[in-house]
């Protein structure tokens, strides 16, 4: 039988050397109490961070102005979550890998109506104000062009919006029932009705906060907050976490690329920044595979450091 | 019943598969090569150590619950071992990563115990991850918002919502952790199969 040629980067040489006793077990449970007693003195050394949930009661009362235009963002359909696209709308393609429009391919499979999810129906949850209902009532049986022409009578109007004495004030005239509605959503925000009403419109019981995250999202009041916490992308964004702590600093390449030309510019930032991870993760499980990245432990001749004592008895 | 009826059993076969493969004495080694000596090699059991704890502090949070921690003294310590261990568990795991690719551990037929790792490794980075989306707390909320945008832009939004905290937290303590001991089993197992990778050796002509 003819011996196969040796490829030192794929094949290993037979170990015809010696064995030194091993106790498995025991270092197994070193390993667990020295690793178990560093988590505890960390713990108290540390602790960890726990910043409040925001809430929409304490955004639309400490940032007043950001909610009312937030809000009116999402009626007049200007919002990021109501320009979004996929999974949430159709009202965008999303981004885009090259000509791969991924998002669009899979659907709203999430719908969001922002002017509904964000506005109308938290106002139906309201009990039954006689003023708010005839509105809601001339806002349901209005058309599409009709709504359309109070919106943008209203939001030309809310240029000059202020909020006095806690009441939101924008003179506005041909606003239909528009300039109830919003002001109605500004208190039912500040007593904190809406809060509940963003997470229960699928019912009593629940554990999905997209409406409220969305809600949050689309208005700067969480962003200048996690900007003061060191959480923005330009900030190395969500690798980090509130207060001094480590984060996730294992996601410090994926986070990277959000700091580097075209990704951090371009509108298809996010799919770039994707696809660069999954090829790079690929090409991690694959290492044993591709010529070149396999042989980089042998030229580099690191692990003759780890070795040191085995090469130190060959000489 | 005959001789060759019971060895035709599954079970008959299987156990005679398994114990061919990883006989005890590979299972549970007394002895090691004597290049096995090298502080590297701990990290790879500082790793499995660290799970260990990981899922222990995680196991005492379940027990009241998700929130429990943010108004408990006891829960938030707690909630402080579950955060260090975690951080313990990544550290010695990049560096056993590091660590087995300068050895080049994937020579010998070595390859899947290697690739076994790598998954182990993101599959790990995804249950992390879960974990800070159903902290409920600012952090959740701002680390939901801002990672949907790459989520949603690869479609996968669609079906695994960063923003809807009870899949997060399914995922996190019960998906994404069966997925990583299961994994982190096979890996183990696969480097006892296989044993611990030799040196490099120069002179070698011949493969093993």
């Amino acid at each position: 039988m003819t011996a196969k040629r040796f490829r030192p980067d794929v094949d290993a040489p037979e170990w015809k050397g010696g064995h030194t006793p091993y106790d498995i077990v025991k270092e197994g449970v070193i390993a667990l109490v020295v690793v178990a007693i560093l988590t505890v003195l960390l713990a108290v050394v540390f602790g960890s961070p726990d910043e409040p949930a925001l809430t929409v009661k304490g955004w639309s009362n400490s940032d007043p102005m950001d909610f009312a235009a937030t809000a009116l963002s999402e009626l007049n359909g200007t919002s990021g979550t109501a320009q979004y696209g996929a999974p949430y709308n159709n009202a965008s393609t999303g981004q885009q890998l090259g000509p791969l429009t991924l998002a669009k391919w899979v659907g709203d499979r999430i719908p969001v109506n922002a002017a509904n999810a964000f506005v109308v129906n938290p106002l139906r949850s309201l009990p039954e104000q006689p003023v708010l209902s005839a509105d809601l009532q001339q806002w349901s049986n209005a058309s599409a062009t009709t709504r359309a022409g109070w919106v943008n009578n209203y939001t030309h109007a809310a240029n000059h919006m202020k909020v006095v004495g806690g009441q939101l004030v924008v003179s506005a005239s041909n606003a239909g029932p528009v300039q109830v509605m919003m002001s109605d959503l500004f208190q039912m925000a500040r007593t904190g009705a809406l809060d509940q009403a963003l997470v229960t419109q699928k019912g009593f019981y629940t554990t999905d906060y997209t409406l409220p995250l969305l809600f949050l999202a689309d208005g700067a009041y969480m962003a200048n907050i996690a900007q003061k916490q060191h959480l923005t992308g330009d900030q190395w964004g969500m690798m980090n976490e509130t207060g001094n702590y480590p984060g996730q600093a294992w996601l410090w390449l994926y986070t990277f690329w959000y700091q580097v030309s075209p990704m951090n510019t371009s509108g298809n930032g996010d799919i770039l920044v994707w696809a660069i991870m999954m090829l790079l993760t690929l090409g991690l499980v694959l290492v044993p595979f591709i010529p070149g990245l396999r042989t980089i432990p042998r030229k580099t001749k690191v692990y003759r450091l780890i070795w040191r004592e085995h090469y130190r008895g060959l000489t | 019943m005959s001789t060759t009826e019971v060895d035709r059993q599954w079970t008959t076969r299987l156990r005679k598969r398994v114990t061919a493969k990883l006989p005890p004495e590979k299972l549970l080694p007394d002895t090691q090569p004597s290049y096995v000596s090298s502080w590297i090699y701990v990290f790879g059991v500082t790793t499995m150590a660290a799970l260990a704890v990981v899922i222990a502090t995680g196991c005492l949070l379940a027990l009241r619950g998700p929130q429990w921690w943010h108004g408990s003294s006891v829960g938030h310590f707690v909630n402080s071992l579950h955060l260090w261990s975690v951080e313990i568990f990544f550290f010695a795991m990049v560096i056993h990563l590091w660590g087995k690719y300068f050895m080049a551990a994937w020579r010998g037929g070595r390859a899947l115990t290697w690739m076994t790792g790598v998954v182990t490794f993101v599959t790990s980075i995804a249950a992390a991850f879960t974990g800070y989306l159903c902290q409920t707390n600012f952090d959740s909320q701002w680390i939901s918002t801002q990672a949907k945008d790459g989520i949603n832009a690869t479609g996968a939004g669609a079906f695994w919502n960063v923003l809807n905290m009870g899949q997060m937290l399914m995922w996190h303590i019960v998906l994404l952790p069966i997925a990583a001991v299961l994994l982190t089993a096979f890996h183990v197992l696969l480097v006892r199969v296989k044993g611990v990778v030799p040196p490099f050796d120069d002179t070698a002509t011949v493969a093993s």
